[in-house]
């Protein structure tokens, strides 16, 4: 294959390495089912003890509180599904509107059975009300689900503090932390938050492990029932191997979570003020202090962002855009919209998301690349009158 | 990803007949912002009458791109008259496909030859939008006879289709069921041309059971999902066709409605006029 450069880590991660040399053993000699009574199959329950204790290492709290799933999506819905069917005199549940798909798509459905659902609309920066939660959080509401920070975006949203009005009304809150973890340092055991999201292939783990984080004493009905795995709390033989991947995956982020604000935070900035500046109509979309270090969106004004992408793709270039067209719907992403970036904007946003493995060298290639792709659809676009 | 073939990157990556031509005969714009695409075309005649410049300009995706390009090198040594035929189904063709999603791209193509086209009859100069008829999406501004036109030109027989090949629903959705109509008048003239060919009086219990399934997921089906609802064949016993409802059919307080009046009457249409139609008990 030729030549990748791979700037869409919100999407997915490599494979670290060192978490792949880890779970090799898992898909191999060591196949012995964790539950099973013969010592070839429960030795392998202590090695999904450590992943539980190194990822608890992570989040700050304890590995009891750690249950594995099958990835984000199913610990968002396992959240949301398994706190309302564990207080079914409540409801109301309140989100925002720029959440990820498998929280926005969990809570209309639930609304569509009946339930009251609030989405809390942001700012031209991605921001939330706080004084509006606060407001909106009542004796009916059962729970409150707010992520940590925007997949498209890199938005962090003040956590700490939306988790502190939400317990001093007592009420349940889950944050989809998916895109936070490994990227900036969580304290859980100092929070307020009850439930969080994590995936196992956004920090360089493979796909098809997630986590869902469950603060001692907060009530919530498995969401996936069947044997005792995961003190019955998520039913299903354990994915042993991708377990011990995020495991190490978690071991090795807690190291390098200082390069993250560092190192990628430097190449990060240098990629999107170089284009800023080089690239003719481009914009920073969301919040410019309050962000994750590895990821920027950039609009570029009268152009197409699936234009862009298959353009950038010809050099190896890998990114993702909110425009209609990459997703197959007819609107620009949703996060966009209630940003309010306007439509000539929106359809032309594209994310760069970087990585520890990526290298100044890529970025100076990217930066290289860019204002030629803008310009060219530029020089196709109705929109432009240059001369 | 898309799918895209090897001549819609062609097109995309190497546009031909980029740019806009000054002074031109006639000028047609379509698309807008909201939607993502917008594309501007503009053609001079020569002494022969027929077309002898064409450049496009789009905002728009790759097929986009390619669309109007390849409409460019189509229309070009045409008579207005012999242009004015252009369906957006020949340049699809032209490109060897496009994926279906991304049929609303050529629409846009044919729209903007059209209003260019009714642009050098009216007159020199301005640009113009057509907007016939009456607008029935008005998330994307598209009108009854847009919408005829797609469902005619590209046997179009699902919502879901229309909104692929022009926008139409969707925004909001909540223009989905009077698109329905639109394609039930259509498709109801249509059917009742062909009857006489799809009615055999001798079936047997095989090519009864094939044909029932066959109305319910041609026939049923679409209309039920334009609802968010759907419904499944459980079994056939002589006339007697026992179904269930899904999604939010299951629960719909109308349901015993849809079963007698789209149902029953679809199947006794289609099949045979002596079937009962009854919802599978719990």
């Amino acid at each position: 294959m030729a030549k990748v450069i791979y700037f869409d880590n919100n999407a997915t991660t490599q494979v670290a390495p060192e978490v792949l040399d880890a779970m090799l053993p898992f898909l191999k000699d060591l196949y012995g089912n964790p539950s099973s009574m013969h010592t070839f199959g429960g030795q392998v329950e202590k090695y999904i003890r450590q992943s539980r204790e190194s990822i608890a290492g992570l989040l700050g709290c304890d590995s009891s509180e750690i249950v594995f799933t099958g990835c984000g999506t199913e610990s968002d819905n396992a959240a949301i599904k398994g706190v309302l069917a564990a207080m079914p005199e409540k409801r109301k549940i309140i989100t925002t509107r720029v959440e990820h798909p498998a929280v926005l798509t969990t809570c209309r459905e639930i609304q569509a059975q009946g339930y009251k659902m609030i989405e809390l609309g942001v700012d031209k920066y991605g921001q939330i009300n706080l004084g509006e939660l606060e407001a909106e959080v009542d004796d009916d509401t059962a729970l409150v689900t707010i992520m940590y920070a925007n997949n498209e975006t890199g938005v962090i949203f003040p956590i700490d503090k939306i988790a502190e009005i939400v317990k001093a009304k007592d009420v349940v809150f889950h944050t989809d932390a998916v895109q936070a973890v490994g990227k900036i340092p969580l304290n859980l055991n100092k929070s307020n938050i009850d439930l969080l999201s994590l995936s196992g292939h956004k920090l360089h783990a493979p796909k098809g492990v997630g986590v869902l984080y469950i603060k001692k004493g907060t009530r919530i009905s498995p969401f996936i029932v069947g044997g005792h795995q995961e003190k019955s709390r998520r039913a299903g033989t354990e994915n042993v191997a991708g377990i011990v991947a995020l495991g190490k995956a978690a071991e090795l982020a807690a190291k390098s979570i200082q390069q993250e604000n560092t190192k990628v935070k430097k190449l990060r900035d240098k990629l999107e003020s170089t284009i800023l500046k080089t690239c003719t109509g481009a914009m920073l979309n969301g919040d410019k202090i309050n962000r994750l270090p590895n990821t920027t969106n950039i609009s570029f004004e009268f152009i197409e962002g699936e234009a862009i992408l298959l353009l950038l793709d010809q050099f190896g270039i890998c990114a993702s855009s909110g425009s209609a067209c990459t997703s197959g719907s007819l609107e620009p992403s949703h996060v966009m919209r209630a940003m309010g970036v306007p439509f000539t904007a929106a359809h032309g946003s594209i994310r760069f998301s970087l990585s520890i493995y990526n290298t100044e060298d890529e970025v100076d290639f990217v930066i290289e690349k860019m204002p030629q792709v803008v310009n060219r659809l530029r020089e196709l676009s109705p929109f432009v009158n240059e001369r | 990803m898309w799918d895209y073939n090897k001549k819609v990157m062609e097109y995309f990556l190497h546009p031909r007949n980029a740019g806009e031509i000054e002074n031109p005969d006639g000028v047609g714009e379509e698309g807008s912002l909201a939607c993502g695409d917008m594309l501007k075309l503009t053609f001079k005649l020569g002494k022969d009458r027929r077309i002898a410049d064409v450049k496009f300009k789009t905002f728009g995706c790759a097929s986009a791109i390619a669309s109007a390009s390849i409409m460019t090198e189509m229309v070009k040594g045409l008579t207005i008259e012999e242009a004015e035929k252009i369906t957006n189904k020949d340049i699809v063709d032209k490109l060897g496909g496009l994926p279906e999603q991304k049929m609303h791209c050529s629409v846009m193509g044919m729209e903007a030859l059209q209003a260019a086209i009714a642009n050098y009859r009216t007159g020199k100069g301005k640009p113009t939008k057509k907007a016939e008829g009456k607008i029935v999406c008005t998330c994307f501004g598209v009108t009854d006879k847009e919408i005829e036109k797609v469902i005619i030109e590209n046997d179009i027989d699902t919502v879901e289709q229309v909104t692929n090949y022009c926008k139409a629903g969707g925004g909001c959705g909540s223009c989905r069921g009077e698109i329905q109509q639109i394609i039930d008048k259509i498709r109801g003239k249509k059917e009742k041309s062909a009857e006489v060919h799809t009615h055999p009086k001798k079936l047997t219990n095989l090519q009864k059971i094939q044909l029932i399934q066959r109305t319910i997921s041609e026939q049923v089906r679409p209309l039920l999902k334009a609802h968010g609802g759907d419904i499944d064949l459980i079994d056939v016993e002589g006339n007697k066709v026992i179904v269930a409802f899904r999604g939010m059919c299951s629960q719909c307080p109308t349901a015993e409605f849809t079963m007698k009046d789209v149902v029953e009457a679809r199947l006794r249409e289609f099949v045979t006029s002596d079937i009962i139609v009854e919802e599978q008990s719990e």
